[in-house]
């Protein structure tokens, strides 16, 4: 299997929200509402931690789910974010200038 | 050199000076921003219209909002603009007639806002007890019927376009002359916002909450905004969000009678 990065993209805003992240794209007005599983790994993509190492070290660790289950579930809501343009994937690390501008709590 | 006419608006108290070489132009501007008029005013900005023959495109043929060097464009069928707000200049081409001018206005304010995290909402808005409440939603939603149901002890601040300011930690709604289907300019005023209501129309009156995230989505929606700049479109949903953090957001559904308004105020 390989390793892959996720980012978020320049061009969406995010804001947490009374416990829930709000993700907007800004290209097309997109909005999601991400459950609190999405959430930590939407924080925790930073371009330059392996996809493998957020599931492990945020998913397994604070919701106390297996790694393979948790690995089926994120790899389908990275794919569904990734579509929408939201989310960058990249099979080697993506710099830093292409992640989120702004993320506001 | 020719003779130039002058006239202050100040909407949301935020005054913008328009210029032109047609008196006549100058006049039914005048008529049009009746009450939003305030020649004493100090002007933010100052605009130069020329005015040109009708086009022949429809007005609401493709919007376009773009920064350019530092300088606002502003494009439709029926008019274009440049606007440089460091500057406090622009200038505005168009024919002569009151509608161009008036979503000319709605996009400046529109990009004023947004820099002030405040923004204008498809809401109908009005003033009880001192606080105001907004009415929001699509076209249909009710924004004209519940306006008109309105009791005489009822401050009218428009029924169709809100203008929402950020005033320290709250938000504040003013009145507008953009006018919906009840074709009557607001009142000049503006009050501490006390509810925005999003409308649904059924059997009976009734209030319930919204929950955070269909607020935002929501808010969102109805937004007036036109241009597709990133950091733009990032601090209009921050504005969003912290609207929903402060005021509170619930869902209105009325029957089309005046009792709605023993719930609110």
């Amino acid at each position: 299997m390989s390793v892959k990065y996720i980012a978020k993209s320049s061009a969406i805003a995010s804001r947490l929200l009374g416990g829930e992240m709000m993700v907007m794209s800004s290209a097309d007005s997109t909005f999601f509402t991400l459950n609190p599983v999405a959430t930590v790994v939407w924080q925790a993509a930073d371009g330059v931690t392996p996809l493998t190492e957020i599931v492990a070290d945020h998913v397994c660790a604070e919701f106390e789910v297996d790694a393979e289950t948790a690995h089926r579930d994120v790899e389908r809501f990275v794919e569904e974010l990734s579509q929408h343009g939201i989310l960058l994937v990249s099979e080697t690390p993506i710099a830093v200038s292409a992640t989120s501008p702004t993320e506001a709590a | 050199m020719n003779p130039s006419y002058q006239i202050t608006v100040e909407i949301g108290g935020m005054p913008i000076l328009l210029q032109t070489q047609d008196d006549s132009f100058r006049r039914l501007l005048a008529r049009r921003y009746a009450g939003f008029v305030d020649s004493a005013a100090r002007p933010r900005f100052e605009f130069d219209i020329e005015l040109t023959t009708p086009s022949r495109k429809a007005p609401d043929e493709g919007v376009r909002v773009e920064m350019q060097d530092g300088m606002w464009r502003l494009r439709r069928g029926d008019f274009r603009a440049q606007w440089n707000p460091d500057a406090g200049r622009g200038r505005i081409r168009q024919s002569a007639n009151p509608y161009s001018i008036d979503s000319v206005l709605r996009i400046v304010h529109t990009l004023i806002l947004a820099q002030e995290g405040g923004f204008l909402l498809h809401a109908a808005g009005a003033i009880r007890k001192g606080r105001a409440f907004l009415f929001s939603g699509v076209s249909g939603a009710g924004k004209t019927t519940i306006s008109r149901l309105a009791p005489p002890d009822v401050t009218l601040l428009t029924d169709e376009v809100s203008y929402i300011r950020r005033v320290d930690a709250g938000y504040r709604a003013c009145g507008t002359p953009f006018a919906g289907e009840l074709a009557r300019v607001g009142e000049n005023c503006s009050a501490p916002i006390g509810s925005l209501f999003f409308l649904a129309q059924g059997p009976e009156n009734k209030i319930e909450p919204m929950a955070t995230a269909e607020a935002v989505r929501r808010l969102m929606r109805n937004i007036l905004f036109f241009a597709e700049d990133v950091a733009l479109v990032d601090s209009v949903f921050q504005s969003a969000c912290e609207f929903v953090e402060r005021v509170p957001v619930q869902r209105l559904t009325f029957a089309p009678d005046s009792r709605v308004w023993r719930m609110i105020g």
